[in-house]
């Protein structure tokens, strides 16, 4: 990862003479930071934990300090500093899998197993904030010693048990299904196992990057303005705007392709990156020529090993087709993408925290402004666009921003593809247009089981609404006018058997376990205001408790640094506004 | 031949806080603008000497066409931005932030203006009811400073002083993360067996407390501290020639504290073990 030390200060070579001579390099050292988080990576899977004395060696060929080397490590879920088991579990027991039984998993684990873990310590279990595979029902990530991760969706207790305790796992990941007739579908249309281009390119896959180059930026960027095209990332900015200014901006330059999914109930990035990874890599590459960076980041879930091993053979499939590198399709750009593994951490998927990520910082979010396109990534201007983002780019190229203008509603345009879990028959990944409304999707996923009670839309960071707002068209203005918001396209239905409590309680909770604790408002106002939601489910005094959430709501609103404290009061107050807890 | 450094003279923009308009070159933040318009603005993590970091958010400022509130310590000034620094959505704002912190961490021992703050904007500490609180054991390794971080308000501004704004060490940095965040060395370490080099800069800009040195944290345990009757000495550093300014504080003609004068152009208040620990010659052994 590091390669071999150019000196023997750092253990390199002994060479005559050179014992005479003091080393220096230090910048050049200190300018590879940026490989900090991939280094923990590779002692992690290799030897299944961080030791003081690996932390010191990396911190040496980095020329950092150990204790800034430990405060990244110990940002992330993923990287352990204690001894732990070769095999450690991370079994998902977030809101969508807990409408499907998870607190039965986690009690049998309890009962087997012990405790789960904390953060850091050696435990062989731990529960995991939502794992993106709801359309499974159940989920386990299994991090192995020596091997890659693996995946393990629906799973039993029995499952987890047998390879905690036998200390080998293989992917068993049941394929993404979906109820929708797929032949119509424009992001939908591959969702191939085998990662094969020649498929992708029989669809069209790459007429959109051929006619970028021909036309060129400028005219590249007004086709995406053209097309309407807000990030489907959940703030759903325009993207020809990102587009006009980083485009503009002179020198050094990057793209982003933010893959970081991590909002419960959200699934829709993995299910493209698993099944059409190229149309991801060839809107990144489309971001990259038109704005005239050299150099992509796909910063992707540590959590997502299938789409990990999917991309990087798609990215090497892009590279031997000339598809990638020093020369795209023979136009002389040059242009690559590297993929960077996030490693346990909701706030990293906040662009100026995943900035920081890659960057070799603790993921911490930075105060806006200046913005990502005119300061990101190594300080310079950065285009971050969400995955599904980009997978809609080489369409909107191919055809034309004005072709796909007319997909949709006048405001929001295109294809829109919706996470339904919960209480429904069929959970998973389903394509519309926009303007489909709630009821639409659940009865696409094959309608409720039983009857219900209420919908998560937009995820955690986003609001529960009940049966009288099922006929409300999901489209930005829609949803904004509503006073909700669309966020990454989470639609978790809940029917009368789930106790609410739990699940308001378990989405505070998420908050406070993933607030970076830079800021006073979220570090601390998150916490408390899972401790009141506790006392409210404990028979404690209803009107006071209320008073505090709504104290709690305005000061997380108003003066949080970033977006996750600003929504981590919004779905504990649409449930209290609904009278579901 | 003295190289001297002339930059072009800044123009001057137009900020209007709380109704009236004042004037700030270009590139100062909202907070300097408030300050020149005189609007009473608290801050609790923000040092003049140090980058803002911006996470205490005790200075939140409300500007005209901002979906948030912003922090006026590292926000810069734009032309015709229209500021209320003390709006009853500020007002609420800051209550919380205080009343999260107190109800967090223990807060005896903050700064005078940290307390003004807290009686201007009324803080109840019980108001978000009883729950998680900061339970550290003090941390005694040496017998040059301590580590209380029941105290600790995680400002920062001892990884800065630690860091890239002063001393360059990088001892210390946040471990963890949210709540469970704490200011740590690598695993854990004690201090003797970090890369601390006892400069005590990140003692002098605490402002709650949490890291202290010995003398006075003895002085305190004993119950025998008494600001009231110490003086300063302000006098030069006698170990090298950069000339650092020194205030010696002296209880009953003790040594009890070494500072530096945040405005002293060469130390902008920070020293080095030499400076802020290298005093026992010139007092008597205690008896």
């Amino acid at each position: 990862m590091l390669g071999i030390p150019d000196s023997r200060w750092h253990g390199g070579e002994r060479t005559a003479g050179g014992d005479r001579v003091a080393y220096g390099g230090f910048h050049r050292a200190a300018a590879r930071r940026h490989l900090l988080l991939p280094a923990l990576h590779a002692l992690q899977d290799a030897i299944g934990w961080v030791s003081h004395g690996a932390l010191n060696y990396v911190s040496e060929r980095l020329d950092l300090g150990p204790a800034e080397a430990y405060g990244v490590a110990t940002f992330y879920d993923l990287i352990a500093t204690e001894h732990a088991p070769p095999v450690v579990a991370h079994v998902c027991d977030d809101i969508a899998c807990l409408a499907k039984g998870a607190s039965r998993i986690v009690d049998e684990l309890e009962a087997a197993l012990g405790p789960a873990g904390e953060h850091g310590d050696a435990a062989p279990w731990k529960r995991s904030p939502c794992l993106g595979q709801c359309e499974k029902g159940s989920a386990a990530f299994i991090q192995c010693a020596g091997a890659s991760a693996r995946s393990i969706a629906p799973v039993t207790a029995e499952q987890v048990i047998d390879i905690v305790t036998s200390g080998s796992a293989d992917d068993a990941v049941a394929p993404t299904t979906s109820a929708q007739d797929r032949s119509d579908l424009r992001l939908l249309a591959i969702l191939d196992d085998e990662g094969d281009m020649g498929l992708y390119r029989s669809k069209g896959g790459y007429e959109g990057l051929a006619r970028a180059l021909e036309i060129g930026p400028a005219a590249s960027v007004a086709e995406v303005e053209a097309s309407g095209i807000r990030g489907r990332g959940g703030a759903a900015f325009p993207a020809g705007i990102k587009w006009r200014a980083v485009t503009e901006h002179e020198g050094v330059k990057y793209v982003v392709c933010n893959a970081d999914e991590s909002e419960p109930g959200t699934f829709k990035d993995r299910v493209l990156l698993e099944g059409d990874p190229f149309a991801v890599i060839e809107g990144l590459t489309i971001a990259g020529v038109t704005t005239g960076a050299q150099q992509g980041y796909l910063y992707l879930r540590g959590e997502y090993p299938v789409a990990f091993r999917r991309l990087s053979e798609a990215l090497e499939s892009a590279r031997e087709a000339g598809l990638l590198g020093p020369d795209i399709a023979g136009s002389g750009r040059t242009f690559d993408i590297e993929i960077r593994r996030g490693a346990g951490a909701y706030i990293c998927g906040e662009e100026t925290a995943l900035f920081n990520s890659i960057e070799g910082f603790r993921g911490e979010p930075r105060q806006k402004p200046p913005f990502p396109t005119d300061a990101g990534l190594f300080g310079r201007p950065t285009l971050v666009n969400n995955v599904e983002t980009l997978a809609n780019i080489p369409a909107i190229l191919r055809d034309g921003g004005a072709a796909y203008a007319e997909i949709g509603t006048a405001q929001s345009t295109g294809p829109k593809l919706f996470c339904v879990s919960g209480n429904v028959a069929s959970p998973g990944v389903y394509e519309v247009e926009f303007g489909a409304t709630i009821r639409e999707l659940i009865e696409l996923a094959g309608g409720v089981d039983g009857a219900l009670r209420a919908v998560l839309i937009g995820g955690a960071a986003g609001s529960f609404v009940d049966a009288s707002q099922l006929d409300m068209p999901l489209t930005f203005e829609d949803t904004r006018a509503a006073q909700l918001g669309l966020g990454s396209g989470v639609i978790i239905a809940f029917n009368e058997s789930i106790d609410m409590h739990t699940i308001v309680a378990r989405i505070a909770d998420f908050f406070g376990e993933e607030s970076c604790g830079l800021c006073v408002p979220c570090r601390v106002g998150t916490v408390r205001q899972h401790e009141s939601l506790v006392r409210i489910s404990e028979g404690g005094d209803r009107a006071a408790e209320l008073e505090i959430l709504d104290e709690l709501d305005h000061v997380l609103r108003d003066a949080s640094v970033c977006g996750l404290g600003q929504a981590a009061s919004s779905a504990v107050q649409s449930a209290i506004r609904l009278g579901l807890i | 031949m003295i190289e001297q450094r002339i930059s072009p003279p800044k123009t001057r923009i137009d900020v209007t806080v709380d109704g009236s308009t004042v004037s700030v070159p270009e590139g100062s933040t909202l907070l300097d603008a408030c300050n020149a318009a005189g609007a009473d603005v608290p801050t609790l993590c923000y040092l003049e000497t140090l980058t803002p970091i911006n996470s205490c958010r005790a200075c939140v400022v409300e500007v005209e066409g901002s979906r948030t509130l912003v922090p006026a310590c590292s926000r810069v000034a734009e032309p015709g931005m229209d500021v209320q620094s003390d709006s009853d959505r500020v007002q609420r704002a800051r209550k919380s932030v205080y009343e999260l912190l107190a109800s967090a961490v223990d807060l005896s021992l903050a700064e005078p203006e940290t307390v003004r703050q807290m009686e201007r904007y009324d803080v109840d500490p019980e108001r978000f009811g009883e729950g998680w609180h900061r339970t550290d054991e003090v941390k005694i390794q040496d017998d040059l400073y301590i580590r209380d971080y029941d105290k600790c308000i995680m400002c920062f501004r001892c990884v800065a002083a630690c860091g890239p704004d002063a001393q360059n060490t990088f001892a210390i940095d946040t471990a963890g993360r949210g709540l469970n965040s704490t200011i740590a060395t690598e695993f854990d370490v004690s201090l003797p067996e970090s890369a601390c080099v006892y400069c005590g800069n990140c003692v002098a800009v605490c402002p709650t407390g949490a890291l202290m040195f010995k003398t006075e944290y003895d002085l305190r345990t004993s119950d025998d501290w008494r600001p009231d009757d110490q003086h300063v000495a302000t006098t030069v550093c006698s170990f090298c020639g950069v000339g650092c300014n020194l205030e010696l504080h002296v209880q009953d003609n003790r040594i009890v504290k070494v500072t530096s004068p945040m405005d002293h152009s060469v130390t902008e208040g920070h020293l080095c073990i030499k400076g802020r620990f290298g005093w026992g010659y010139v007092q008597p052994e205690p008896d």
